[in-house]
């Protein structure tokens, strides 16, 4: 039975992935910010038959509380074979422009925290030499675009992070994949306009993240689609893609 | 991300604003918001009305979608808790494998649990559970302004009576426990007969009914003169043994909707000949899987598109028993004599049992569903020939179907309406409830 954890758990995209991994009788050690949401998640977990559910609120911006957190988790699971980092904001790039200190507690939350917690992480999978850590990073940081910079940031930062840590936990046998979601139908979108076609469900992101996960592939864009659209975007130059409305 | 929704027939055309509710909390949260701004606002579940009792009079609905997790759930005794967002397709992905099953699905399984409860939903067994709404036991109900309140045969009963079959008016429903029913097998033993017309259905109907969980006839509404009534009667039971799974046949989907409506009287007369000649003459006996007999039209996502962009109305009566036989051969007549009508028409014979709703739709009767691409002339002439005809059989029309109905009608077939309207959240406010209330 697999023993996961996921950090960011009442997230859509996180509650999707768990419902999939529900279904193979896993064994759970969720983390969240809201307690009351992460036991609706997990009510609905154990009718579709989990084994075990563990509940652990943490608000993942402090740092302080990270080392608790796992080791309440290894005291319950033992060992962790996924761990599934899930969390994140979405800024408002034109606040964080007005306000420097709203950027910086933006890029905290969806880059520093992150980058902490996974250093965290990165020991005990090191020292188990087994496991999967899944990240959830965004196609946003694989190019700086004006209506997103600072988000795209705080990702481009994790998904380097996640490049070096990979090949650090390749040498003891466990895995580091970093996941590109595009757009996703989910709250943190609500109320954005995105082009229709592009936007693609929680599930069926989570579908490719558990598949990626199964098949430790090292990056996965979901839908599978937007690793073209990514290669098209990192080939226009320069001079062209500073002119363009993106 | 922000799309507009819709009505199933897309008709009225109202697109409405969707406020995503993915948590309990979000509900209190956007319908304070909704009715600071605009005064009213309606719960949608998953826009599987025909008409316009799903589209909120400001056009800003509460969409439920995503509340649909499991609460609880009951292995021993067959009881599950759920939010009110959730499918019916997702309820039985989970249930079924344990051998449990929803004791009243209506045509499509993409309905959400509130959105059944709020119509009271009837299916093929009509005769043998009676409505959706019979099969809850408890939900939770949020008012504007109040907590969420409890309500059962026991807790708030007029609340609970008022809200089962009462069109998103009442309040929103968070979650429902609802009771399932123990099968053996999601497979269902199915036998099909032809009938040559209408007095045969009744025939048919009267003698096998009572010996099968699941009744339903398809009707060919264009065929005239000795063919009128000609149809293929089904009946099914659950088989008593066999797989367990709610696995999805595969589905196609119609992209995207044509300027024009793809249902024309050529198209629907070579659709009913073809349907009618491809079922077998003598009765016949076979096994076929839960999702083909309760849901064919599933197969097809967003079928509904077919009909363009002006989309098309449903048309769906019922009469009670006495009256039924003449007032059908009527409805027929009148129906093939003006060319237009459905690719499948569906008559069901609905039993005693009684709705804990007030607004239930079902009698003791027959009823019978079409469909029709809109066009002006509908409201002009097809649907008030058949009106008077419904009215003279004292029966009445579905409201989760209808767009047309007049006040009068409304309030003469469904006489509780008053008790709803004394009991409806001031914050809730249909399209249809504002039509058809209006005197
Ligand atoms: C192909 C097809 C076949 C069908 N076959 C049948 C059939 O056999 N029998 C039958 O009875 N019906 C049938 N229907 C109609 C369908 O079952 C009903 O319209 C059903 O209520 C739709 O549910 P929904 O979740 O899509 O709700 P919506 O259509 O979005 O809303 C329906 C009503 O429920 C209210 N509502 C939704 N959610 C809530 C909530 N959480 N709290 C309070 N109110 C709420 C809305 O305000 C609205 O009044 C069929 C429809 C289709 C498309």
């Amino acid at each position: 039975m697999k023993r996961v954890m996921i950090v960011g758990a009442t997230s859509a995209i996180a509650a999707a992935c768990a419902r999939r991994w529900a279904a193979q009788g896993c064994e759970f050690f969720l983390v969240a910010r809201n307690a009351e949401k992460l036991e609706r998640i997990a009510h609905d977990l154990r009718v579709r038959g989990v084994g075990e559910v563990t509940l652990h609120t943490m608000d993942a911006t402090d740092l302080k509380a990270h080392p608790t957190m796992l080791k309440r988790c290894i005291d319950t699971m033992q060992r962790i074979d996924v761990a599934l980092v899930a969390y994140g904001t979405l800024p408002d790039q034109y606040a964080c422009e007005r306000d420097v200190s709203t950027a910086v507690q933006e890029f905290n939350n969806n880059g520093v925290s992150v980058i902490a917690l996974l250093s965290l992480l990165a020991n005990r999978f090191e020292a188990q030499a087994h496991g999967t850590l899944a990240v959830i990073s965004s196609v946003a940081g694989d190019r700086g675009r004006p209506s997103n910079y600072l988000y795209g940031a705080a990702k481009a930062a994790v998904s380097a992070f996640c490049e070096g840590l990979r090949g650090r936990l390749f040498r003891v046998g466990a895995h580091v994949i970093t996941i590109k979601p595009g757009f996703v139908d989910s709250p943190m979108t609500a109320g954005l306009k995105l082009p229709r076609l592009l936007v693609a469900t929680p599930d069926q992101v989570a579908r490719r993240i558990v598949s990626a996960i199964e098949r430790r592939v090292c990056t996965q864009y979901t839908p599978g689609y937007w690793a073209l659209i990514i290669l098209i975007i990192k080939s226009i130059p320069q001079p062209i893609f500073k002119r363009l409305k993106l | 991300m922000s799309r507009a929704l819709h009505s199933w027939g897309c008709y009225p055309y109202a697109p409405q604003t969707g406020h995503v509710c993915h948590w309990q909390s979000d509900v209190a949260a956007h319908a304070g918001n909704i009715v600071r701004l605009r005064g009213s606002t309606l719960p949608y579940g998953n826009g599987r009305s025909y008409g316009d009792s799903c589209l909120a009079f400001t056009s800003q609905v509460l969409h439920m979608r995503g509340l649909d997790r499991f609460i609880q759930a009951d292995w021993v005794n067959g009881l599950v808790c759920v939010e009110a967002g959730i499918t019916l397709a997702e309820i039985f992905a989970i249930t079924l494998p344990r051998g449990w099953f929803l004791p009243v699905t209506p045509g499509t399984q993409f309905v959400t649990c509130g959105g059944a409860i709020a119509n009271d939903v009837h299916g093929k067994n009509h005769h043998r559970r009676g409505t959706f709404g019979a099969h809850v036991l408890r939900f939770g109900l949020m008012r504007h302004g109040v907590e969420t309140v409890i309500c059962s045969r026991d807790e708030h009963p007029d609340l609970f009576a008022a809200t089962i079959g009462g069109l998103g008016l009442t309040g929103v429903i968070v979650w429902a426990e609802i009771r399932l029913i123990p099968v053996r097998s999601s497979q269902i033993e199915r036998t099909v007969m032809r009938f040559g017309e209408l007095a045969e259905f009744f025939a048919l109907s009267a003698e096998r009914d009572a010996h099968h969980e699941y009744s339903v006839a398809w009707i060919d509404c264009l065929a005239k003169g000795r063919r009128r009534g000609r149809g293929v009667f089904i009946v099914g039971d659950h088989a008593q043994e066999g797989e367990l799974t709610a696995a999805v046949p595969s589905r196609w989907y119609m992209p995207a909707t044509p300027p024009f409506s793809m249902v024309n009287e050529l198209s629907l007369r070579v659709f009913n000949e073809g349907y009618w000649r491809a079922h077998p003459a003598r009765r016949t006996r076979d096994r076929i899987g839960m999702q083909p007999f309760f849901y064919p039209l599933d197969r097809i996502l967003h079928w509904n598109r077919i009909y363009g962009r002006r989309g098309f109305q449903q048309y769906q009566c019922v009469i009670p028993e006495g009256a039924a036989k003449d007032a059908l051969g009527e409805l027929l007549r009148v129906i093939a004599d003006s060319g237009q009508g459905s690719f499948l028409s569906v008559l069901k014979r609905c039993g005693e049992i009684v709705s804990p709703g007030l607004l239930s739709f079902p009698l003791p009767g027959v009823s019978l569903a079409l469909d029709f691409p809109h066009n002006a002339r509908l409201e002009l002439e097809l649907f008030p020939r058949l009106d008077a005809i419904v009215r003279a059989g004292g029966g009445r029309l579905y409201p989760a179907k209808d767009a047309h109905m007049s006040g009068k009608d409304f309030r003469c077939s469904y006489p509780r309406w008053e008790q709803l309207e004394a009991l409806r959240d001031p914050a809730l406010m249909s399209r249809f409830w504002k039509r058809v209330t209006a005197v």
